[in-house]
């Protein structure tokens, strides 16, 4: 019986040194993803920086965005953005975790089977197909046939930013009703619940953490949509400082969008390429804190259970 | 007893719903019932509206719409550069977010070992993939459009959907390796298999299912995505984009969701048709490309 030697074990140079560049290889395309962030960051800081040391201070604090004026109030884009998230979440809250609960609690595998991937076909819908279907159908039918608002409304946009939203929110909140362990459920049907208050009393509670963190990750997501506000609500029409969702209003997104199309600006008017970055560095954090907050939520629910 | 009498099981389910009728049961579930329907509605809604809208353009001149250029005159404009665009674009996408995306899981999964820096890439994987998409756009217009000076051409926007796309892909696919038993990987590992032979002949097969739905959807969603494509150049107005491949990827371009957005700004009603006729083909590839996916993942979907 011949026995092996360790050096005969060995992988051959040439398996080694494939071996070697593969695993390279890989950790280069994972590195790549932190530079991206990295870059993401530096380049919005960079701009957003030589925005406010050029920038007069008082113009950040006036009557509205017009960037071409020299007018860069914040409080205008960062209402409409809230105004607009605001109206969206109260279309996504309730359909979202309605259907959510629907989907986790009543309904039966083969309708499950049917109603998840229409959810998921709904979530594919581009958002510059919402935006046109704002303007084209939102306006006309929900808001100009009960009010006298104008095409062009924040109360529009914003719905339409509410329907992009709930198969978002649903997915997440019933990704945590459905974590919520069975023995919950049967020690409540044990007690004699119903379903309601097994669902109402039981689920609901128990998931909470991933409800909120659902609704955390639709505003983030409402905040951060742009093509849905830059077409329909009214964008440079809304740039005075408002608050009245029947009107039309200007978005951190739509304002950058305008910016870079050009529509809002004469060519090499001042600070508008830097100011550009200065929105996008407001959104940045404004999403990124929300996201973080959603995932500290989320987190909190695979820990109970 | 008669046989009139109630059971006995009847009694107790009716001490059990408190003696009436349930209404508030009956509220609730109608409740979910109605926000289901609402949002289903609201796609077939949207669906139906917009074909309607398009009918006109897809009836009259179906070839002619989609093989024109573009135009200021409504009756002669057509999308043939916002198609090539797209696909295009779509092309730079996959040759560039797939092969760093999958590289990139793969090496997270199968590779690194659990510290302090794997731990802190992944949770700026997940945080990436919440960033909106018009940030990518500014991340393409300082480095890509200014920093390194290529302008605004369709490389560059290429480019930039692929960073927007790459967290997706990285994330999909993480999934779909982690669903891949870890018994599969000691067979490869007992016979003498390196770490690459391990993976590549015995987790990327059974992952491949999971990875193509992901990888497809991701590339729907590029296929899709406007507001980084606005930033980085892509042309609403206008131009003629025609020539060889070179000036093709070098030159001034569009894409079929900037069309869409353009259009949908114009004020005179026959806009309103070519917008909805756009949007038809747009959502049309969407919807066919999502589906597809859709089926691929429950045929192949496979429980160890």
């Amino acid at each position: 019986m011949t026995s092996l030697s360790a050096l005969e074990l060995r992988v051959a140079p040439g398996r080694r040194r494939r071996e070697a560049f593969v695993r390279a290889a890989f950790a280069v395309a994972a590195g790549l993803t932190v530079v991206v962030s990295a870059a993401i960051v530096l380049s919005l800081l960079g701009n957003a920086l030589s925005f406010i040391l050029k920038v007069d201070l008082g113009a950040l604090w006036s009557d509205g965005w017009f960037p071409r004026r020299g007018m860069y109030d914040i409080k205008t884009i960062v209402a409409g953005t809230l105004i607009i998230a605001g109206i969206a979440m109260l279309v996504a809250a309730p359909l979202g975790i309605a259907t959510a609960l629907y989907l986790s609690e009543y309904a039966g595998r083969r309708t499950r089977s049917i109603l998840k991937p229409v959810l998921e076909l709904l979530a594919a819908i581009p958002s510059v197909v919402l935006g046109f279907f704002a303007l084209t159908w939102i306006s006309p039918n929900l808001i100009q046939r009960f009010t006298d608002a104008p095409l062009f409304s924040m109360a529009s946009a914003g719905i339409a930013v509410g329907i992009l939203v709930t198969p978002l929110v649903s997915s997440v909140a019933e990704d945590a009703m459905h974590a919520v362990p069975d023995y919950l459920r049967e020690a409540s049907y044990g007690l004699g619940a119903r379903r309601r208050t097994t669902s109402v009393r039981v689920v609901v509670p128990a998931a909470v953490s991933g409800i909120v963190a659902a609704l955390l990750l639709g505003i983030s997501r409402a905040i951060g949509e742009t093509m849905i506000v830059a077409i329909a609500a009214g964008a440079t029409g809304g740039s005075l400082f408002g608050l009245n969702p029947l009107e039309p209003g200007q978005t951190m997104t739509a304002a950058m969008t305008a910016l870079a199309i050009g529509s809002d600006q004469v060519r090499g008017a001042a600070l508008t390429f830097e100011s550009l970055f200065f929105v996008g560095l407001l959104l940045f954090l404004m999403t990124l804190s929300l996201n973080l907050a959603s995932e500290a939520f989320v987190r909190r629910v695979r820990r109970l259970y | 007893m008669t046989a009139t009498s109630p059971s006995a099981g009847d009694l107790v389910a009716l001490r059990l719903r408190g003696g009436g009728f349930d209404w508030r049961s009956y509220l609730l579930h109608g409740a979910m019932l109605l926000a289901m329907l609402l949002a289903l509605g609201i796609l077939l809604v949207l669906l139906a509206d917009v074909a309607m809208r398009a009918l006109p353009v897809l009836t009259q001149r179906p070839l002619d719409f989609l093989t024109s250029d573009l135009s200021s005159r409504p009756a002669r404009a057509g999308i043939v550069q916002g198609l090539i665009g797209s696909l295009l674009l779509v092309f730079f996408v996959a040759i560039l977010a797939i092969p760093v995306g999958v590289g990139a899981a793969v090496y997270l999964e199968e590779y690194a070992r659990d510290t302090r820096i794997t731990r802190f890439v992944r949770t700026n994987i997940r945080n990436l993939a919440g960033v909106p998409a018009i940030v990518y756009g500014l991340l393409g217009l300082a480095v890509f459009v200014t920093l390194l000076g290529l302008g605004k051409i369709l490389i560059v926007g290429g480019l930039t959907l692929a960073i927007l796309v790459l967290p997706i892909v990285v994330i999909t696919t993480s999934e779909a390796l982690r669903a891949v038993p870890g018994s599969i990987r000691e067979a490869a590992l007992g016979v003498g298999a390196t770490r690459w032979e391990m993976v590549r002949s015995h987790v990327l097969p059974y992952a491949a299912p999971g990875i193509l739905t992901g990888t497809i959807l991701s590339l729907a969603r590029a296929f899709g995505e406007t507001a980084p494509l606005l930033m980085v150049g892509a042309v609403a107005g206008t131009f003629s984009g025609h020539g060889g491949l070179i000036e093709q990827l070098t030159g001034p371009y569009t894409a079929l969701p900037t069309i869409v957005f353009n259009w949908a700004g114009q004020p005179q009603d026959e806009f309103r048709s070519l917008t909805a006729a756009t949007i038809v083909v747009l959502v049309a590839v969407i919807l066919l490309v999502n589906g597809t996916a859709i089926v691929l993942r429950n045929r192949y979907d496979r429980r160890w």
